[in-house]
């Protein structure tokens, strides 16, 4: 870099010389900015968390709080669709604990968690509509109504996987107009006034400004794991008792969770 | 005599084009060739092709209505704030995607600022394959504007001058003499222009959502592929990257 400078001094003109001088101070400055960045407060042990997209609030509740009983620990979160974790982690993601939507989609992944996958909470299915449901449509056949602007997730996504099943059990055929890729993109359509309604899950609703109404007799089930050959599995570990603790626990159902 | 290239370039220079090129062998590496003939044929592969090339061709003939007068009018009128207008128009350029879906659905949405007048009037291009149109549109047609105003302002005006003295109406001069003289760089913008549509993902996948056969395109499908269905998603990946390198050969032949 000196070299540089150096030589730059000696053949350019004095414009130039001060130009270039500025663009190394301005390189200097990001240096300064980026290793700035990774040395604040003492050094902490992180357990890295792979949830479905459902989860993203209750989840970061749970962080919170778990933060707040082991100071040592930082959790980090990465939401979205289980099926897409999931791809995630076979793809070498570093991922510790994994959170997925239902059995089927953690299963998946079976050869590389550290034990059997634990089902630690419950949803239910909801139709998700604007708030105040202005075109009544609290029943899946509501849905199939010509015209109606339907979102659901895709096939390979826990939440459209059970609404398909639901759909089906009902004898129900919807034409929806986008296939999302976690229920977190059906509720944002819903949300937006894009799509008429969606199938989400119940909790969804909770604390939200989309309306709609749980179906009742669909019930799914959620599943944690920590995963194999990571750095810190006692870390992993304590955060999955965390979530099945009573304390943990109180904060799921208070987001919907059963 | 060939200047004997330093090593303090010569590192950087190698590490970036490994960089650049492992990757794209990677995926050539990866891609299941023996089952890409059985893949391409496949009924839900076929029909994101399909949608996809109908799209981009659409979206780069609309780039190429609205874009060549525009840049036009960027560079041979006096109209006011001109700068700023050329500005702004670049902004869709550097824009991340997602960002312009948002845009899109809060200008062209239900609920957008032509919402009510898009469902009076029964077009409302949200999950639509006219909603992927225009948002491939959205995102190309800068670069088509951009490649056609350079090549406007650098073009010495004598020709045209002339033509207008010899009493042409203005309109026949831009398209017997203008057009002519920059034509390939209306070819490269084009060119492109049709590039970027066929890549768009996130802008198509906020306004536009994803449904196999109406909005989901060759990338929206790669990205769903990969989740339950690797190989399909490095077949449909490959494919784009051939065409994208037909695209840069005609870019630089059209170019020399």
């Amino acid at each position: 870099m000196t070299h540089l400078l150096a030589s730059a001094r000696r053949r350019g003109p004095g414009v130039h010389l001060s130009r270039r001088k500025r663009g190394w101070g301005g390189v200097a400055a990001v240096l300064l900015l980026v290793t700035g960045c990774g040395s604040s407060g003492p050094p902490q042990r992180t357990v890295t968390v792979f949830a479905a997209a459902s989860l993203t609030k209750a989840f970061q509740a749970e962080g919170k709080a778990f933060q707040d009983s082991h100071p040592d620990l930082r959790v980090t979160f990465s939401f979205a669709g289980s099926q897409s974790l999931v791809a995630q982690v076979q793809q070498g993601a570093p991922a510790s604990v994994l959170a997925t939507a239902d059995l089927a989609t953690i299963a998946a992944v079976k050869s590389r968690l550290s034990g059997p996958p634990v089902v630690f909470a419950h949803n239910q299915l909801a139709i998700a509509t604007a708030k105040g449901d202005p075109l009544h449509l609290t029943t899946l056949a509501s849905l199939a109504k010509p015209g109606l602007k339907v979102v659901l997730a895709g096939p390979t996504v826990p939440v459209g996987k059970a609404a398909a099943n639901a759909l089906k059990a009902a004898g129900i055929t919807v034409h929806p107009v986008s296939l999302e890729d976690a229920v977190t993109g059906v509720v944002t359509k819903v949300r937006l006034g894009e799509a008429d309604a969606g199938i989400v899950y119940a909790t969804d609703l909770t604390g939200s400004d989309v309306g709609g109404v749980a179906l009742s007799g669909t019930s799914t089930s959620l599943a944690i794991a920590a995963l194999s050959g990571i750095p810190a599995p006692a870390d992993a570990e304590a955060f999955i008792a965390f979530v099945r603790s009573d304390p943990g626990h109180t904060i799921l159902t208070s987001y919907g969770f059963q | 005599m060939r200047p004997r290239t330093p090593l303090l370039l010569a590192v950087p220079a190698g590490v970036s084009a490994v960089l650049l090129l492992l990757p794209l062998l990677a995926l050539l590496d990866r891609t299941p060739w023996g089952r890409l003939p059985g893949l391409l044929g496949r009924p839900d592969v076929q029909q994101a092709l399909w949608l996809s090339l109908r799209c981009a061709l659409a979206a780069t003939a609309l780039s190429l209505l609205l874009g060549v007068p525009l840049a036009w009018v960027l560079a041979r009128t006096p109209l006011p704030g001109r700068r700023v207008l050329r500005g702004l128009v670049t902004v869709p350029l550097v824009l991340p995607p997602v960002v312009g879906g948002v845009a899109l659905l809060l200008a062209f949405g239900r609920r957008g600022v032509l919402g009510d007048l898009l469902v009076e009037a029964g077009a409302v291009p949200a999950f639509t394959t006219w909603g992927v149109i225009l948002a491939e549109a959205f995102v190309a047609l800068p670069f088509l504007v951009l490649t056609v105003e350079g090549a406007l302002t650098a073009l010495p005006r004598d020709a045209e001058e002339v033509a207008g003295t010899l009493g042409s109406a203005p309109l026949r001069v831009f398209l017997t003499v203008t057009l002519p003289a920059v034509g390939p760089s209306v070819a490269a913008g084009t060119v492109l222009a049709g590039a970027r549509a066929l890549g768009e993902f996130g802008a198509t996948t906020t306004f536009a959502g994803s449904l196999p056969g109406r909005t989901q395109t060759v990338p929206l499908a790669v990205y769903a592929l990969l989740q339950d269905d690797p190989a399909a998603a490095y077949a449909l990946s490959a494919v784009l990257l051939a065409v994208s390198v037909l695209l840069v050969l005609g870019l630089r032949t059209r170019v020399r």
